[in-house]
């Protein structure tokens, strides 16, 4: 029998090439000029925890390092600053992959919020020794609506994991 | 024969070996970059990949703002032009006397036997966005190595000094704003000569530090790079006072001022030529050669110095 929750439910293995054109359309759209929003979130870090918790053993701290580079030399911050929020982030998602993905959408998003509001603390932290205030708490508004999309994230990137939907009477699921 | 486990089991190294090299890496890159800012080479590197990346990312906004103008009415561009002409007109007045006062102020300066004032020429650079960063004020340009942009040329626009370039990459160059906590420009008061340095506070607003309580100074006050430095040039303006704070149980009051040019918003700027470095004297070379181990650059850990100080 099927389980009742949409997130457990029988998908077809991940294309590697797919977590690669995600991960590249997150740092696009990072890299969009939305300075000026309060609240826009990080879309590298909500897709990089997405995949540590989808696929631990595809996407870890290696990719989230790589990835954090790739943000600190685009933002003019000290290099280091993302990467390592980003590190943080990958290994809490991927440790809490095996309990994460037990619930449903909606208690998913609540355990993914702490490890996304991990990004800007870190971030914050790591300036706050170089000598910075915090820059207000809109600042802190962007984990909030990423936590929002979360389910939204999980139904458009788990798409072509689908399985075609041809009740066959003989098979067992 | 050893028993090998099924390759299943293979799974690397485990996950907090993993995360306690990766974090490690992360930290030794903070450290070395926040204290002895020496991976430049290594952030331009990096951004031969992520340049492209960015520039596709700016595509939408670009064509957005290009379409903007294409579809801009004619009659609006005439009286844009109208407008520009008249303006235009206006100033020939000034323009021409100050250019024959540059000459009368040269003459007049060879006469005494004082240096002449630098020329200032530079190039001018469009924009691409600010830092995503809220803890930086910086903003990129243009304008590169292939243009032969240096760091710690200094960025102006039509009102005043916008800042300073910190970082050039291949294709672009980095500007930090004077509002950045890091910056620092000496400057000096139109109305009395009393020269200080302003800091940035990173909220878009300026402090002007170490002047006495005491000091004549009032809110509208205009401030004026004093050209101590050595990098920005003299005279241009930078500040205007808009709040004094003189508490006698300080020695320095607290002057809060706002930047004079758009540093918050503007699309075009100019890049000044590098000043030429001034000629010491034979007697104070050799005194400047044993310091310059100490202070190599001007830039970034000389001024992160003078604020640890205060």
């Amino acid at each position: 029998m099927q389980t009742s929750y949409s997130s457990s439910r029988i998908l077809l293995p991940v294309r590697p090439w797919f977590i690669g054109f995600t991960l590249l359309a997150a740092l696009v759209l990072n890299y969009l000029p939305t300075v000026a929003w309060p609240g826009v979130p990080d879309w590298l870090a909500l897709v990089i925890v997405f995949w540590s918790v989808r696929e631990p053993r595809l996407v870890g701290m290696g990719l989230a390092f790589v990835f954090g580079l790739a943000m600190d030399v685009a933002d003019a911050s000290l290099l280091g600053q993302h990467a390592l929020a980003y590190v943080l982030a990958a290994y809490g998602a991927s440790s809490l992959s095996r309990r994460i993905l037990w619930f449903p959408l909606g208690q998913q998003a609540l355990q993914v919020f702490p490890l996304l509001l991990l990004v800007p603390v870190v971030q914050f932290a790591v300036w706050a020794v170089v000598g910075a205030e915090l820059p207000g708490l809109a600042y802190f508004l962007g984990p909030l609506f990423a936590t929002l999309l979360w389910p939204l994230l999980t139904f458009v990137l788990l798409l072509p994991q689908h399985q075609p939907v041809d009740h066959d009477a003989n098979r067992p699921l | 024969m050893d028993q090998q486990p099924p390759p299943f089991f293979k799974r690397g190294p485990a996950p907090v070996a993993l995360l306690s090299f990766y974090v490690a890496l992360s930290l030794a890159l903070l450290v070395v970059d926040a204290r002895f800012h020496t991976l430049e080479v290594l952030r331009q590197g990096l951004s031969m990949f992520t340049h492209p990346v960015q520039s596709f990312a700016h595509l939408p906004a670009q064509l957005l703002d290009n379409a903007d103008s294409y579809f801009a009415s004619l009659a609006r561009l005439q009286e844009e032009n109208a407008q520009l002409k008249r303006a235009r007109l206006e100033n020939v007045a000034a323009l021409l006397r100050s250019q024959q006062m540059e000459v009368e102020n040269e003459r007049l300066r060879k006469l005494l036997g004082v240096r002449e004032r630098q020329q200032v020429s530079g190039q001018v650079a469009q924009i691409l966005y600010s830092a995503r960063d809220p803890y930086a004020r910086r903003i990129i340009i243009d304008k590169g190595q292939q243009n032969k942009v240096v760091a710690g040329q200094p960025v102006i626009d039509d009102a005043g000094i916008v800042g300073q370039v910190t970082r050039v990459f291949p294709f672009v160059a980095e500007v930090t704003l004077i509002t950045d906590k890091e910056q620092a420009v000496p400057v000096q008061v139109v109305r009395t000569g009393l020269r200080s340095v302003v800091f940035g506070l990173g909220d878009g607003q300026l402090e002007l530090r170490f002047v006495p309580v005491t000091a004549d100074i009032q809110n509208g006050d205009m401030l004026v790079t004093s050209g101590l430095d050595g990098i920005f040039p003299a005279g241009f303006p930078v500040a205007k006072v808009v709040h004094i704070e003189s508490d006698t149980a300080y020695s320095f009051a607290r002057i809060i001022c706002t930047p004079l040019a758009g540093v918050e918003h503007f699309s075009e700027v100019m890049v000044l030529d590098p000043r030429p470095a001034v000629v010491l004297p034979e007697e104070l070379e050799s005194e400047a050669a044993s310091k310059h181990a100490k202070a190599a650059t001007r830039s970034g850990p000389a001024k992160k110095k003078r604020l640890k100080k205060d």
